[in-house]
Order: C-alpha cells, then sequence, then structure tokens
C-alpha cells in the first residue's frame, strides 16, 4: 500500500474496542464510548439507494453493515408469470445507469439455450451498444468521484456529455435510458442514416473532456490528498471477495471479460484494459478515465470495421408463443463495474423457470465495502463507495 | 474439462453431467457431498472463484435446486455443482468458510426461498425484506398477484374512473354530450 506524503498522522486508538475469540468486536453502546449513525438510504454520498449502519468512535468506523431493499422491485419472481419476451422491459431495469448488459445478457442466454446464431451485422451492433452503454456510464461515474470530495464541476460536464451519447440512443432504439434493443435473434434495427457521424462528434467532445478532466481531478493536490492510500484493497481478497471488474484490475487482477471469455466482436478490437496495483481510490478512478479513452477508441474502431448493410435479426419462433428448449445456462458480459452474469433456467415452457442475476455489487457492496470501511474515516465513505461503483438495484433485483 | 469431470468421479458420485459448451458444465450431486465437491474443486482443480449460489424451486418435485457456480481464472473455465434437497424445512450445510462473500448469498436464500444453512454468519437477519410476515416470497407458492389484491386492494375511499370520461368531466364540465 502506497503511502500519501501528503497526509500523516497516527490516530488515537486507545478507545478502540477489543475484538473478542471469534473476532468479532465488542461493542458496548452504552459506554458511551461509540455512536451509531446511519448513512443513507438518502443521502448524496451514497450511490443508489442504499444506507449504511455504521457504528463509530469520533470519526472512525469501527463497524459497518450494509442494508440493501429500498428498491426491490421483485423481478426475479415476476419472470414466474411472464414469458420470455416479457422479461426484457423489466430485465433492463435491473441495473438503471447501465442497461444494455441486462438486455444483451437475456437476449445471448436464450440464443444459447435455443441454438440460435445471430447475423454478423447484429454481433458488432451489439458491440456498438453495448460500448455506447459503458461510455455513458463512466462519463457519469468518473467525475462522480471528484463529485464525493466536493468537485463538482467534472459532474456537470459529464453529465452533458452522457446527454449526448444519450441523444445517440435515443435516435437509435427511441429510448434514452432503457433500450430494449437487443432481443432474441439480433437486435431491432439498424443505423439510422448519418448516425456515425454524428456519434463521431461526439467522441471529439469526449476527447477533449478527457484532457480537462485529468487537468481538473487528476492533476488536483486535494483529490490525490483525499485518494492516494485510502480505500486499499489487497490483491488477495480478488478471489476471497469475488471481486471482479476494474477494482480487481486496480489490484493488480486481470478480470475482464471482454478479454477473458471474448464475446460479440470484442476479439477483432485491439485495445489493452488499463491495470494497476496500489489499488486505492486514487488508482482505481485513473483506471476508468482510461477505460473512458479505451471506449471511445474501441467505438471508433467498430464504426470502422463494422460492416455497412446485412441481415440484422435471424429468425425466432414466434415470440408471443416461444418454447425456449430445456436447460440452464450461466452468460456473462462486461459492465463498467465487472463481471455481469445471467444464470438462466429454462423448463421447456412458455416461462423461464430462473433468472438470475449476479451483478458486481452484489458483493463490492457489501461483504467488500463492510470490511473495507472498518477504520476509515466517515468523511470518505462516499468517495470509497464510488471508487467500488456499487450500483444498488443489481443486488436487490 | 472432461478431465476435471473424471477427478471427481473417482471421489463423489455424481448422478448427471451436463455440457453446456467446452467451457461450461453443471454436474449434479448428493446433498451430502456438494459443499465437500465445492471445497475440492476450489482447493484441488484451482477454481479458486465463486460466482454465485441460488436456488430453483422445483415445486412439482418437492425440491429446490441449489447451484453453486465457481469458475477457474486461469483456464477460462466454468463448472456448475447442481444439488437438490427437499423443500419441507430445507436445510443445507454452509459455505461460507470458504469465500466470504458466500454468506450473502446464503442470507438471500434463506429470505427469500426459506433454505436455512445452518452457522452462516448473520443468516437470520433480514437482506432485503424487513418485517416479512408471509412465506418466502421466491418460493413458487407464494401468489405476487393474490398478495398485491390482498394487501393493496380495495383500499378504503379509493374510486376508479374511466380515464376519458374523468377528463372529459374535469376539463369541459359544461360540455353536452
Amino acid at each position: 500500500m502506497r503511502k500519501n506524503n501528503l497526509f500523516h498522522w497516527t490516530p488515537d486508538r486507545s478507545a478502540f474496542p477489543t475484538a473478542g475469540a471469534d473476532g468479532k468486536l465488542d461493542i458496548d453502546l452504552d459506554s458511551h464510548k461509540f455512536v451509531k449513525i446511519w448513512h443513507g438510504p438518502n443521502h448524496p454520498g451514497v450511490t443508489g439507494n442504499m444506507s449504511l449502519e455504521l457504528t463509530i468512535s469520533g470519526d472512525e468506523i469501527m463497524e459497518s453493515k450494509t442494508h440493501v431493499g429500498y428498491l426491490h422491485r421483485g423481478f426475479e419472481k415476476l419472470y414466474e408469470r411472464r414469458t420470455w419476451i416479457q422479461c426484457f422491459p423489466t430485465v433492463v431495469r435491473m441495473c438503471v445507469p447501465e442497461s444494455d448488459s441486462n438486455e444483451y445478457n437475456l437476449s445471448v442466454g436464450i440464443e444459447e439455450l435455443a441454438g440460435i446464431e445471430i447475423p454478423e451485422m447484429a454481433t458488432w451492433l451489439r458491440t456498438l451498444t453495448l460500448e455506447m452503454s459503458r461510455l455513458q456510464a463512466l462519463l457519469r461515474i468518473v467525475p462522480a468521484q471528484g463529485g464525493t470530495l466536493g468537485l463538482g464541476l467534472g459532474v456537470q460536464w459529464g453529465v452533458y456529455l452522457r446527454d449526448l451519447i444519450l441523444d445517440r440512443f435515443e435516435e437509435l432504439t427511441g429510448g434514452r435510458i432503457y433500450h430494449m434493443y437487443m432481443i432474441p435473434g439480433g437486435v431491432r434495427g439498424l443505423l439510422p442514416e448519418g448516425f456515425k457521424d454524428r456519434l463521431e462528434e461526439n467522441l471529439k467532445l469526449v476527447d477533449e473532456f478527457a484532457k480537462n478532466l485529468k487537468r481538473l481531478m487528476l492533476d488536483n493536490a486535494v483529490f490525490k490528498k483525499r485518494t492516494i492510500g485510502t480505500g486499499y484493497i489487497p490483491a488477495d481478497w480478488v478471489n476471497k471477495y469475488g471481486i471482479v471488474g476494474f477494482v480487481a484490475r486496480g489490484a493488480g487482477v486481470m478480470k475482464d471479460v471482454r478479454k477473458d471469455y471474448p464475446y460479440l466482436a470484442y476479439d477483432q478490437l485491439d485495445f489493452e484494459p488499463t491495470m494497476s496495483t496500489d489499488s486505492d481510490i486514487y488508482a482505481r478512478t485513473v483506471i476508468r478515465w482510461n477505460d473512458m479513452i479505451t471506449s471511445v477508441d474501441l467505438l471508433r474502431q467498430i464504426m470502422a470495421k463494422m460492416p455497412t448493410k446485412g441481415e440484422f435479426r435471424a429468425p425466432t419462433p414466434n415470440v408471443l408463443h416461444w418454447e425456449v428448449p430445456k436447460g440452464e445456462v450461466y452468460v456473462r458480459s462486461e459492465s463498467t463495474r465487472g463481471e455481469y452474469g445471467f444464470y438462466i433456467v429454462s423448463d421447456g415452457s412458455k416461462y423461464p423457470r430462473r433468472i438470475n442475476l449476479r451483478g458486481p455489487s452484489y458483493t463490492h457492496a457489501v461483504s467488500l465495502l463492510e470490511k473495507m470501511l472498518v477504520n476509515a474515516n466517515i468523511s470518505d465513505i462516499a468517495a470509497i463507495m464510488v471508487s467500488l461503483q456499487t450500483c444498488p438495484p443489481e443486488i436487490e433485483r | 474439462m472432461k478431465d476435471i469431470i473424471e477427478n471427481i468421479q473417482t471421489k463423489f458420485s455424481i448422478s448427471e453431467v451436463t455440457k453446456q459448451r467446452d467451457n461450461q458444465y453443471f454436474i449434479s450431486v448428493e446433498k451430502k457431498d456438494a459443499v465437500q465437491v465445492v471445497t475440492y474443486l476450489k482447493d484441488i482443480e484451482k477454481f479458486s472463484n465463486f460466482i454465485l449460489l441460488t436456488a430453483v424451486d422445483w415445486i412439482e418435485k418437492g425440491q429446490f435446486q441449489l447451484t453453486y457456480l465457481l469458475s477457474d481464472p486461469i483456464n477460462k473455465l466454468d463448472i456448475g455443482v447442481r444439488t437438490f434437497i427437499e423443500r419441507e424445512n430445507a436445510t443445507m450445510d454452509s459455505a461460507h468458510h470458504l469465500w466470504e462473500h458466500t454468506a450473502t448469498f446464503q442470507r438471500e436464500l434463506k429470505e427469500m426461498f426459506g433454505i436455512d444453512f445452518p452457522g452462516s454468519p448473520r443468516v437470520d437477519e433480514p437482506f432485503l425484506l424487513e418485517g416479512w410476515d408471509n412465506i418466502p416470497p421466491m418460493r413458487r407458492e407464494f401468489d405476487t398477484k393474490k398478495y398485491s389484491e390482498e394487501t393493496y386492494f380495495p383500499r378504503p375511499g379509493r374510486t376508479t374512473n374511466d380515464p376519458a370520461e374523468h377528463m372529459k368531466k374535469k376539463l369541459y364540465p359544461n360540455e353536452k354530450k
């Protein structure tokens, strides 16, 4: 763990609770040494609707418990009553900031069970959509890391640029946040006339934004002071806690589904995910900042390499009466937060037997965050949470 | 992958092997062997990454299917370990000692399916639901439609209007039909 040379202090730990034989802290709230406070569910530093039950001593956290359930919509239960195609309008809502991974996973899961191969054009269009989705999510979350420490300007720049990408989504799919563009067999349509030119115009602005964000946030002395050495994750926690995506890459462990289990057209694209071994908030911010630049580059590669015409959807049975063959499958894709997987079971009927989402936040925001926050300062909670990019809707489904 | 399945077969009895794709297999084992098979895969066969633990309700057979999904991050292989347990008083051995995040999955299964994992940390604490006094909602006999009708409708004082008629009355009250 690297030390922050700008910020040295030795906390007084004489008042700390002692740990029992089972490792559990002996916290007596009646001793008046400790205070229990709630961080969230309505708090600007909380990513979405979740809360943390904190036991603090002074401003240092002794114990943290994650509470979710504020956004439980019971989607997985609802699928017992939905036909396969009826699942799409709700499945995209499993993760609000990045909905396309959901529709991709469900489509590809159904296709794998039914033995459907999608046309090449659909492959490229899906890759394009997933990268656009990644870019818009990163445009929101990368500057938000500065926002957690009071640097709000980058957030406003990012939101504007994200809106431009959402404009492209709107003209391609008709929806800004939830697209339902990928469906079993392929996608719903081809690119509109002049789409590539308009997207390229937006990407030029993102290039400029990335440079400015570096000057504003990554080179900022206060940002460095607050984030270097904070929120450290040792590399041996990666498998122990099921850490994926950029959080694992920040700890020096290569995890990127696009490279590990290449899907769609990613094996035809030239890119290298950024790695680091510093594993603190700053390292994870730099990785995601680089991911944003990589995503822009990938979009340009996709637009240059994709075919200009062709079939975009393979024939499927009538979706209203489609009985997907019996079987089970686990499908995965890389979201901005890491491996995003669906476990799908079909009993051969018109309705799914089980669709289970395994999102990165399921471990990042619960077991990992609870562990990371012990001995952290309460002023760093928001920064640590955003550095894990936790997303409560995918925990609750 | 075939050699790994054969290795497991020499030590445990596997009732069913399903090949989903070249790097993804599902195996069915007995309840008493399930956690041991998972431990064996983790420690000996290098399936160090625990992806998920979930349940599928086969109400017609009176069974829950538990699936432990593991992956080998070096050779890029996935294996799903299935086991079937009785629905009545469903209990399963805990695997929380193998990975830290396993306890969260077990806590959710206790709440949503009513499957107990004795010894698993905080397994009795509510995860998503607070103050829930009905049967575990992910069990298939739990009827969401019936529950919502009983719980939310009809609400005292609630009236239902035809939208077209209502808006017409509101916006143009003096207009004759």
